[in-house]
């Protein structure tokens, strides 16, 4: 259970450094719905590790996810987005810096996130235009007066990208030279990191710590830390020397509005996280509760039931996601009253997508069930409880629920990656989410007009893809691992 | 007689587990003659199935053969390339499984799969093809082979299937044919056509068989030799007739005591104490001496070699090395046969006269539905009209064979299927009239327990949650220190330590669950409980301590059983009455002794000679049931068993036959019998 408790500490330190600053900073805090989804979901989630790290027969599967080393790297890969997700779930409201008449604090009416502010530096350091990636001049020629009051066509300097240098032919150098100084942290950073993880293994077994050390390099130990501490460190490689570039160029370049591409990719994360998380909340309690009713019950129960979602699935969803949203959207746009500040506007409707996805993909889980729930009720075990006078609702959540948990989680967890495509997806038809949210959706969206552009812009596509590319990838492999790890069917042999 | 056809020595095979290494086989020497049937017994996971694998070479992904040679006349098996293999498998050794419904494709009609297996092996297509499978079929007693040959497997009964099974491994006329408990999902009457086909081929063909089966009386009617199996060695190999009079091994002597009957039906089956050794280490000693009574410290030293005892008789004990050939004192003779102690006797007039519970004409019929507006176009008449009576502290047997509805009749009683007509007294009060919560109230009083000791236990809830389920539900206990109370005691009634209550059932055996089940059933203070088949899924030996357990609870708990089974050997042991049940209805009711001993009704008759008996080893012919048991939905006119009946006459046709009473306890329904005559 050893990942469990890294994972926690992963989650609470940047939540808890993130509530300080927001308190030191004297910042109003604002919690969106959706930010309070996601915090239930993680109390949720530690509730659930902490009922199963005392129960030997919902852990046994768990500690085989932990034993396997494509799912644990996956989960560092996941973990890593899910930590930039958090910090970007913290929202506030700055101080401004004049005080009010009276004296008291006065807000701005931007709400920003702690992502936010540690990025201000990307926010803020805006160009004009589009510019490439790492580049220092703009990516088309205008018309430039000369200090000699000349006029030349020619691509200007960027305001911020590059700006420091001198001399333009020594960008390569340069950015060499802050590359390999980060690649030298980031190793640091990594051994640090390797040297705690060998401690603590070594405090906890009572090894020798020499003993423990070998055993992590050759990946003798049951979790597979290794193979994690090696994911780990391409994680840091590919972040620090991009950490340290961003401050003087644009590493990911910048986008129509001269915003960095970077900042808006990892400003995606979060919409693409609570879309795959908040949905399932919405759709879990439907599918499972009446998945189970329709194989337990029977009868017209059934027939009601399976009515109900054979209808729901021969609508296209497409269409009946796209009237839903419109709707929502003249609600909002009739009652701008209700929301003080445009952040919260954007939120409510992403909740809402959130909402509409997960009542539309209710079915397939909800026909899993209730396919298991008949097996189910035909058990010896059940008939037993019925020769008890053992009440219908007990059957179901003693007997039933327990049995198909495991469904649920493996549905879970493959779900995930479906609607973060999903929420692309939709966002590209335009029924996504607040054209001002900024999620994969929108900028691919935006990418459709930048790759008919000549010449072409194609790097705001490409690392929208790539950032969707790894996550969806990484919860993939974990959702296999938890899979293999849950399903009796694939456990032959053992 | 003695041209060898398949030699095996010194066969190893290992199972990859998870962490350990199982030796599933460790050192199996056998040598199979020309025509002869040879037999391997043992109980579940001692290896019988993994040696027939390994011959084979069909392991399963995680096994592999480690050591041996298995030679088919000459030819070395195990160093043949996968190719050549795959012309040993089918044409010179054929393999039947034991299901047959999943051994056959369900989507291939029978003619393409037996066609399959003829163009493989002797190269035959198109109409020559089609010919000789209809050979086969016929062969192998499939009537109206012809339309067969276009029909899909769904369309087949099970003892068809199997024996479609048999003519597909017979299409490669070969030397060997393995059958891996070929008969164990069939019922008694097709288990005795299908044994009696097996042994005819093999007449017909001079083929060798390797059977293996846990069922020693099987191995009484059908093997030539015979080798037991414990621990993934054989221990013991013998002539058929020297292997059942004069058994050596201490584990052979034990599973004979252990099995029951009427012989054994006032004491306790013997029972081997312990279990199999986990097979993942080196053994250094015998591997039966922990569980050996006659252990001395020579067997914890050293591991027995083969000891021959002439006649082909060899054994893997030091004690007969030392003594031998001398017979051990006890359970030497297997059970006496029918002619041995007394039944029961069908009287005890005072419990009978107050029956705690009375079944009156109770039907339960399923209606089938079709359409769209799922009209009602007939019924599947599960149990059509049943009378039972049962006393306190007795127990009742219902006998059949599968699907003539026994265990609907057991749902029926406890209300947990509704019956569509007639009536259920218990204790004077009428179930099938109390609904909601007044039924709930009596629920105490009678309980199940059934077949499947791994489907029966959630596998998710300790099993002081499940014993604790009962008394909560009924608040049969007063409070929690009552129920905890409670559950101690139930553990130490079933012979389960204290420390079981915290746990999860997947950490128990297969006996100890089915124990976890009675103790659960027990909880609630029941005073019927309904056996469910309740051993049929155990080992014999397993098998033995379950009886024990149940007679002894129904001793000092006056508890009364219906006792749901097919197997007869166990109703010989436990029941004080029977009663025969065949397509919903009963047959034939009275006390142990009455209908055991002299069975009147035709399929009572026929029922019992099917049994395979250790006792009657050696003799040949009696009455075989023809045909299978027809559809509930549509059953003949007239007395239901006629189509299948060899005494049947035109008037069994016309009317149901009324039940006429032999004596005070002994009804039968037939008309081959008047009132108070003792029939004809």
């Amino acid at each position: 259970m050893a990942p469990l408790v890294l994972t926690a500490i992963l989650m609470i330190v940047p939540l808890a450094a993130g509530t300080l600053f927001i308190a030191l900073s004297r910042a109003m805090p604002v919690v969106l719905w959706t930010d309070a989804l996601i915090f239930l979901l993680l109390a949720a989630m530690a509730a659930y590790f902490w009922y199963v790290r005392r129960h030997e027969h919902l852990a046994a599967p768990w500690r085989r996810v932990a034993a396997s080393s494509v799912g644990m790297s996956a989960l560092v890969v996941l973990l890593a987005f899910i930590a930039v997700g958090l910090i970007d779930s913290l929202h506030f409201r700055p101080r401004l810096a004049q005080p009010g008449a009276g004296g008291e604090d006065v807000h701005a009416v931007q709400v920003l996130s702690l992502l936010d502010e540690l990025a201000r530096g990307l926010r803020s350091r805006a160009e004009r235009t589009y510019s490439a990636p790492l580049a220092t001049r703009a990516y088309s020629k205008e018309m430039l007066e000369l200090a000699d009051g000349t006029q030349v066509r020619d691509f200007p300097r960027l305001a911020h990208g590059g700006a420091h240098l001198k001399d333009e032919s020594g960008r390569s150098r340069d950015i060499l030279a802050r590359c390999l100084a980060a690649l030298a942290l980031a190793l640091a950073c990594w051994g640090v990191l390797a040297a705690v993880l060998a401690a603590a293994l070594a405090r906890r077994s009572r090894a020798r710590f020499g003993d423990t050390w070998r055993a992590l390099l050759g990946a003798r130990t049951r979790v597979p830390w290794r193979a994690m501490l090696i994911t780990a460190g391409v994680l840091l490689a590919v972040a620090f020397p991009a950490a340290a570039l961003s401050a003087r160029y644009h590493v990911l370049g910048t986008d129509k509005v001269g915003q960095d591409v970077l900042y808006l990719a990892l400003k995606s994360i979060r919409t693409g996280l609570v879309i795959g998380t908040l949905t399932t909340l919405v759709m879990l309690p439907l599918s499972v509760l009446l998945g189970i009713m329709a194989g337990y019950f029977r009868g017209w129960i059934d027939d009601l039931i399976q009515y109900a979602y054979t209808t729901l699935n021969s609508i296209p969803a497409v269409l009946l996601i796209a009237a839903a949203v419109l709707m929502v959207q003249v609600q909002i746009d009739t009652h701008p009253e209700l929301f003080p500040t445009a952040a919260q506007r954007a939120d409510l409707r992403l909740l809402f997508l959130c909402i509409i996805l997960g009542l539309t993909s209710w079915t397939g889980l909800a026909r899993l069930l209730r396919g298991e729930a008949l097996k189910l009720r035909e058990l010896e075990y059940i008939q037993a409880a019925h020769a008890f006078g053992v009440s219908h609702a007990r059957i179901i959540t003693r007997h039933i629920l327990p049995n198909v948990m495991h469904l649920v989680l493996i549905a879970l967890v493959m779900d995930f990656s479906g609607l973060v495509l999903a929420e692309a997806v939709l966002s590209y038809v335009g029924v996504g989410v607040d054209p001002s949210t900024i999620s994969f959706g929108t900028m691919i969206n935006a990418a459709r007009m930048e790759m008919a552009r000549e010449p072409m812009v194609w790097w705001a596509l490409l690392a929208a893809f790539t950032f969707m590319f790894v996550m969806v990838l990484a919860a993939n492999l974990f959702a296999d691992a938890v899979r293999d790890a849950f399903d009796p069917r694939l456990r032959m042999g053992n | 007689m003695t041209e060898s056809v398949l030699r095996v020595e010194g066969l190893k095979t290992e199972l990859e587990g998870s962490g350990a290494t199982v030796r599933a086989i460790d050192g199996v020497e056998l040598d199979l003659r020309r025509g002869e049937t040879f037999a391997i017994v043992g109980e579940s996971g001692c290896g019988k199935s993994m040696t027939a694998l390994s011959i084979l070479r069909l392991l399963p992904e995680t096994g592999r053969i480690v050591a041996g040679s298995v030679a088919m006349e000459g030819t070395e098996l195990l160093s043949l390339p996968e190719a050549a293999m795959r012309g040993v498998r089918g044409r010179r050794i054929a393999m039947i499984f034991q299901e047959p419904a999943t051994s056959l494709n369900p989507v291939l009609t029978v003619g393409t799969q037996v066609a399959e297996v003829l163009m493989r092996h002797a190269g035959l297509r198109g109409e020559a093809a089609r010919r000789r499978a209809l050979d086969l079929l016929d062969a192998v007693g499939v009537p109206d082979p012809a339309r067969r040959l276009g029909e899909f497997p769904f369309q087949l009964s099970g003892g068809l299937k199997q024996r479609v099974m048999i003519a597909m491994a017979l299409a490669g006329e070969p030397d060997l044919l393995i059958a891996d408990e070929p008969t164990t999902a069939l019922d008694v009457t097709i288990q005795a056509q299908v044994l009696d086909l097996l042994r005819a081929l093999q007449r017909e063909r001079g083929m060798s068989i390797l059977l293996i089966t846990h069922d020693l009386g099987i191995v009484a009617r059908m093997a030539h030799r015979v080798a037991v199996m414990y621990a993934g060695q054989i221990v013991e190999m013998a002539e058929r007739g020297r292997f059942f009079s004069a058994p050596q091994h201490p584990y052979t002597l034990k599973l004979f005591a252990a099995l029951p009957g009427a012989g054994k039906r006032g004491g306790q089956l013997a029972v081997i104490p312990g279990q199999v050794p986990p097979l993942t280490g080196e053994f250094a000693a015998c591997r039966f001496a922990e569980r050996c009574e006659f252990a001395f410290d020579r067997c914890r030293s050293a591991t027995p070699a083969w000891a021959a005892l002439g006649e082909g008789h060899e054994v893997r004990c030091f004690l007969r090395e030392t003594r031998r050939a001398e017979p051990l004192g006890s359970g030497r003779a297997p059970s006496a046969g029918p002619a041995g102690a007394p039944l029961a006797s069908g009287e005890s007039g005072a419990a009978r006269a107050k029956p705690l519970l009375a079944v009156r004409d109770m039907k339960v019929h399923f209606p089938i539905r079709r359409g769209l507006l799922r009209r009602t176009v007939g019924h599947v008449r599960a149990v059509d009209g049943v009378r039972l009576d049962l006393a306190a502290g007795r127990t009742l047997a219902l006998v059949g064979e599968s699907g003539c509805g026994k265990t609907t009749v057991g749902k029926a009683i406890l209300q947990l299927v509704r019956p569509s007509a007639g009536a259920v007294s218990f204790e004077g009060v009428e179930l099938t009239a109390l609904r909601g919560e007044a039924l709930r109230k009596r629920r105490n009083e009678f309980q199940i327990i059934f077949q499947d000791p791994y489907a029966s236990l959630n596998p998710r809830m300790r099993v002081a949650d499940a014993l604790g389920e009962g008394m909560m539900a009924l608040g049969t206990e007063t409070d929690h220190v009552a129920v905890e109370r409670r559950i101690d005691e139930l553990l130490a009634q079933v012979g389960l330590p204290r420390e079981a209550k915290y746990r999860y059932p997947h950490e128990f055996s297969g006996g100890q669950r089915q124990r976890i089940a009675i103790a659960r059933a027990l909880a609630v203070r029941p005073k019927l409980i309904v056996c469910d088949e309740p051993t049929s899924a155990l080992d014999v030996s397993v098998q033995a301590q379950i009886l024990n357990l149940l007679k002894s609870l129904q001793r000092e708990l006056g508890l009364a059983y219906l006792f749901i089974t097919h197997n007869i050997a166990v109703v010989e042991y436990l029941a004080h009455d029977v009663a025969v049940m065949y397509l919903g209805r009963i047959v034939e009711a009275g006390g142990a002794e009455e209908v055991l001993r002299s069975p009147k009704h035709p399929y009572t008759q026929a029922l019992l000679a099917a049994v395979p008996r250790i006792e009657a080893a050696g003799e040949e012919e009696f009455a075989r049931l023809e045909g299978e048991l027809p559809s509930p939905v549509n059953p003949p006119a007239g007395c239901h068993f006629h189509p299948r009946c060899p005494s049947a006459t035109a008037k069994c046709r016309e009317a149901y036959p009324e039940a006429v009473r032999l004596s005070p306890t002994h009804a039968v329904n037939c008309i081959l019998y008047r009132e108070q005559t003792n029939g004809g």
